[in-house]
């Protein structure tokens, strides 16, 4: 089915089952402990043999000498495999350094060996035995220091243009009555997602499955296939589970090459979790950007000149952080420039966590905007809505298929009580607590995605949809039940959903927030289809038919959905595709974050009391779980703000913290009760479902917010994430 | 560097192995390595590659007998010999409380204890909470109230919570009980600090304390 023109009433609209804030399916599952993630697959091999991991320990330069028989003669080892052993390996697409190293190696704990053994202990136990001798060669790690060598990338699909103008910047920046130019860097992050990357491979013959934990299963596949040389119908991955991706888990990693490559070596299907403190370094992370932004307006507070540059940097090959994509489209403005410039650096491979480039590039320009604002003297959320655009500012042809923006923020001041922030910051004490009020805007674009389903209706009256969708906590099992049962107009007790298996039709997987309505809408096709079936060989035309409570209707006839299933299961497969509709209008999602801090006016430390977000998504396919998105990035966002940082030894190159006692990330302690509101509204350009993604909106702008509300507790403006206490505790106001 | 006669393997890498008992003998005296089942033979360096020792525990109401290495965790006890792979494995360091088990009614991390420190012990895991179709109150709360996404620290942070209100019903103070000598709330902020070893990367901390403040609150 090919979606390209506006969506009309469908049986979506009757709203009986989607948009309701439904118990997720899988709830069950998950809260016993009986949903199988990747390395416990028990049921289906019973004695795999067990890899550990060996990263390198240099950032860059050569293994000189390798010794691996004291290992290989230890208790239980099977095999050991390196690079010299393990036959021609081809480099996936999506990678940007090999999954395997060695003799040359690409950065610090890039795998280098996998030891098998007999039991996980046997395994690690003989992984200490490996002897390697390095070669450390200089190495650039540091990107302050190299950020003059910055270029232009190569622009692609997944990083837009690379440089940007409309109008004249440079003159009217220059001629603006009030000029903003400042610079904010914000760190490398990890997902620190906390199921490790794991891999049970099995081979039988020259075929190969493995069961893992990815977000995207048709693109693994293919690169578990292009890396190993083999044909890619040879390879079948199956990831019904995800311990959480966040991005970490859209590529082919070490895990699975090494197990597929483990059981090779030792003739028997082998599990591998990569070890915790090997994640952080061996896998990829949200490299770290320096962003300048420039802003002029006149004096009423209209922008004249939005300028947003970043710098980021990446291993050779690799690509930028798009930190200012936000910038050419969230605010007006008739003088307009962004660039991105990249540096090589020889630390880990650099990539996507929830929302690249917004998530980073909004912790800058909404910091900007709130200083802009108190340089006007105008309100922040009034700022923000004075510079309202409902078109593309480069392309004023080009509208917004829906953008209540304006209301997210009215409604949120409302909500939050914003006419209580005192402008004036370091105003407001309680006891020895300075308390501030900040906010920030979210905008995060909606993209879609090919995404195909095959549904099954049987003699029971039951309904099977298979996709190789992923749900990695989204709610995908539970929003793509919805779907189906409000399509065939079942409940949802006869809806099975059976989910990420490579056998299964492509779907758009989980990423980008393009799952929840791209998965769906390739539902919402399969069902249409599956409904002409049963119109079919019911003998009804099936343009009258409809489709509810378990029957089929047409005038006074009704016959019972299964019936149509008496002589055999009906099975229907489609995809959605889209036409040029994304290009004709902008397809975005929107945002107003708020939040309350108290800074320890002592200490410096900070800590959120309040927060709210009012998220406009088009239709909300299902409330509870839609929420739980949305706070789960808030509290991403929160950690942004507060704690998170990967730091840099700048002379070894690696991060130094690669773990989750030393890469600090929110816990329970942190988060408050978290209030999140959506606009009632359908975008009825998106899918025929009306909805958008959610999932990444929710963490866009959230870190603003809260370096906001501490400046306006603090008085101290601090441009350099994460705010920890040192960078404030010098200069904050005398306690009286 | 010494190399053992019988495996060509160097002291230091035996050590490092830690699978193996090192004895070196006298002459004309013989010795028996700790868990070796061999005499070995004068002037002999001893390897003892037996690791293995017999252990029986009460898991879930259920007594169960394992043959373990020494080296195996309680935690991979339960997910790779008991085939009990509800308490997950997030970090194996203690660092983010997804293998919390309650070892006779006390939360601990499961992955920081060996498996044969827990002789006779009675170990509660996930699977000894509820089952699909008939769930523990803390694991419909859960569900109600959204206190999970990716469902990977779920069972740790469930085990958290039931042992968590049984320490307040107990009188446990916190870091943040502001009365030493007062029975200490299942307010917010207990909750919040008391789960703080639980990390729920996906970020549902909200809900979780909505989930355990509605089993708190309703009638034991």
């Amino acid at each position: 089915m090919k979606f390209d023109s506006a969506a009309t009433t469908n049986p979506i609209d009757r709203l009986k089952v989607i948009g309701q804030p439904l118990d997720r399916i899988d709830g069950p599952l998950k809260t016993t402990g009986k949903a199988p993630y990747a390395y416990e697959r028990h049921d289906i091999v019973a004695d795999p043999a067990y890899g550990h991991v060996i990263g390198a320990t240099i950032a860059k330069g050569r293994i000189t000498a390798m010794d691996l028989s004291a290992a290989e003669r230890a208790p239980g080892v099977l095999a050991v495999v390196t690079a010299r052993n393990a036959g021609v390996l081809k480099k996936g697409n999506y990678n940007t350094a090999h999954l395997l190293g060695g003799p040359d190696i690409q950065h610090y704990h890039q795998a280098v060996a996998l030891v098998v053994a007999e039991s996980f202990e046997q395994a690690r136990a003989a992984a200490h035995l490996v002897r390697i001798d390095y070669k450390a060669e200089p190495g650039r790690f540091d990107l302050h220091a190299a950020k003059g060598s910055a270029t232009a990338p190569e622009p692609s699909d997944l990083t837009g243009p690379i440089d940007t103008h409309v109008g004249d910047f440079p003159r009217a920046f220059a001629q603006a009555a009030v000029r903003l130019d400042e610079t904010y860097t914000t760190p490398d992050q990890s997902h620190a997602m906390m199921e490790p990357h794991a891999t049970l491979a099995s081979w039988e013959g020259d075929s190969l499955t493995v069961w893992t934990s990815n977000q995207m299963v048709a693109w693994s596949t293919g690169e578990l296939a292009t890396t190993l040389g083999i044909p890619p119908e040879k390879v079948r991955l199956i990831s019904p589970y995800i311990g959480g991706g966040f991005g970490s888990k859209l590529f082919l990693r070490a895990d699975v090459v090494l197990a597929a490559l483990g059981a090779r070596a030792a003739g028997r299907p082998v599990k591998v979790a990569l070890q915790r403190p090997l994640i952080a370094n061996n896998t990829t992370h949200r490299p770290a950007t320096i962003q300048r932004v420039r802003l002029g307006a006149e004096r009423d507070g209209t922008i004249t000149a939005i300028g947003h540059e970043s710098w980021s940097g990446d291993l050779e090959g690799g690509g930028p952080e798009t930190a200012v994509g936000q910038t050419r489209l969230l605010y007006a403005g008739a003088n307009r420039m962004t660039s991105m410039r990249l540096a090589v650096l020889d630390l880990p491979e650099g990539n996507a966590m929830r929302a690249p480039g917004e998530a980073p590039g909004l912790m800058a320009l909404e910091i900007a905007m709130d200083e802009m604002a108190e340089k006007l003297g105008i309100d922040p959320v009034e700022f923000r809505i004075r510079n309202d655009t409902q078109v593309d500012p480069e392309h004023p042809e080009r509208p917004f298929s829906a953008r209540p923006f304006v209301q997210c923020l009215r409604l949120g001041a409302e909500r939050f009580g914003w006419d209580r922030r005192n402008a004036r910051p370091g105003q407001i004490r309680d006891g020895r607590w300075l308390i501030g009020l900040g906010m920030a805007a979210g905008f995060r674009n909606n993209l879609l995605a090919k995404s195909g389903a095959r549904v099954r209706l049987d003699n029971l009256g039951v309904v099977t949809v298979e996709t190789d969708m992923t749900d990695i906590g989204t709610g995908s099992y539970t929003i793509i039940a919805q779907t189906a049962a409000e399509m065939m107009g079942v409940p949802m007790e006869q809806v099975r959903v059976v989910l990420g298996d490579s056998s299964f039709p492509v779907s758009a997987g989980s990423g980008g927030q393009w799952g929840a309505a791209s998965s769906t809408a390739g539902v919402y096709a399969a069902c249409v289809k599956l409904r002409e079936e049963v119109a079919r060989k019911l003998s009804l035309n099936s343009a009258d038919a409809e489709f509810v409570d378990g029957e089929v209707r047409v005038g006074n006839r009704s016959i019972r959905l299964q019936a149509a299933a008496a002589e055999g299961d009906l099975v229907a497969e489609d995809r959605m595709e889209y036409g040029d509709i994304t290009e004709k209008m902008q397809q975005s999602t929107f945002a107003g974050h708020f939040v309350e801090v108290a800074v320890d006016s002592a200490t410096g430390e900070s800590r959120i009391r309040r927060m709210l977000a009012v998220c406009a998504a088009g239709r909300i396919l299902n409330p509870k779980s839609a929420r739980s998105q949305v706070i789960g990035a808030m509290t991403m966002g929160a950690g942004a703000a507060l704690m998170e940082e990967l730091a840099v030894d700048t002379r070894r190159g690696f991060f130094v913290n690669h773990d989750l006692v030393g890469y600090e990330v929110p816990v329970h302690a942190d988060i408050p009760h978290q209030e999140v509101v959506f606009l009632d509204e359908t975008d009825p350009m998106s899918t025929p479902l009306k909805a958008k993604g959610v999932g990444e909106l929710g963490i866009c702008g959230v870190g603003a917010a809260v370096a906001n509300a501490i400046y306006n507790a603090t008085g101290v403006r601090v441009r350099d994430y994460p705010i920890t206490l040192d960078k404030h505790l010098d200069r904050l106001p005398d306690v009286a | 560097m010494q190399r053992t006669p019988d495996t060509g393997l160097s002291r230091r890498d035996l050590l490092a192995a830690g699978a193996v008992t090192v004895a070196a003998t006298t002459a004309g005296s013989s010795a028996r390595a700790e868990g070796a089942a061999e005499i070995a033979p004068a002037n002999e360096v001893v390897v003892a590659l037996q690791t293995q020792m017999q252990i029986s525990f009460t898991i879930n109401g259920t007594v169960k007998e394992l043959n373990v290495d020494t080296r195996t965790t309680l935690l991979d006890a339960l997910r790779e010999h008991l085939h009990l792979t509800g308490t997950k494995k997030g970090c194996d360091h203690g660092q983010c409380g997804a293998c919390t088990v309650m070892v006779d009614g006390v939360r601990i991390n499961s992955c920081l204890t060996l498996a044969v420190m827990h002789e006779g012990d009675s170990i509660t895991t996930i699977e000894g909470l509820g089952q699909p179709g008939e769930l523990h109150p803390m694991q419909a709360a859960f569900v109600s109230r959204d206190g999970y996404q990716c469902g990977y620290c779920t069972p740790g942070q469930i085990c958290s919570a039931v042992a968590v209100l049984n320490e307040i019903e107990a009188g446990v103070p916190s870091h943040v009980t502001g009365d030493l000598t007062a029975a200490p709330e299942a307010s917010v902020d207990e909750l919040r600090e008391r789960m703080s070893g639980n990390i729920c990367r996906c970020g549902a901390y909200s809900n979780i304390i909505d989930a355990i403040s509605d089993v708190s609150r309703s009638p034991a």
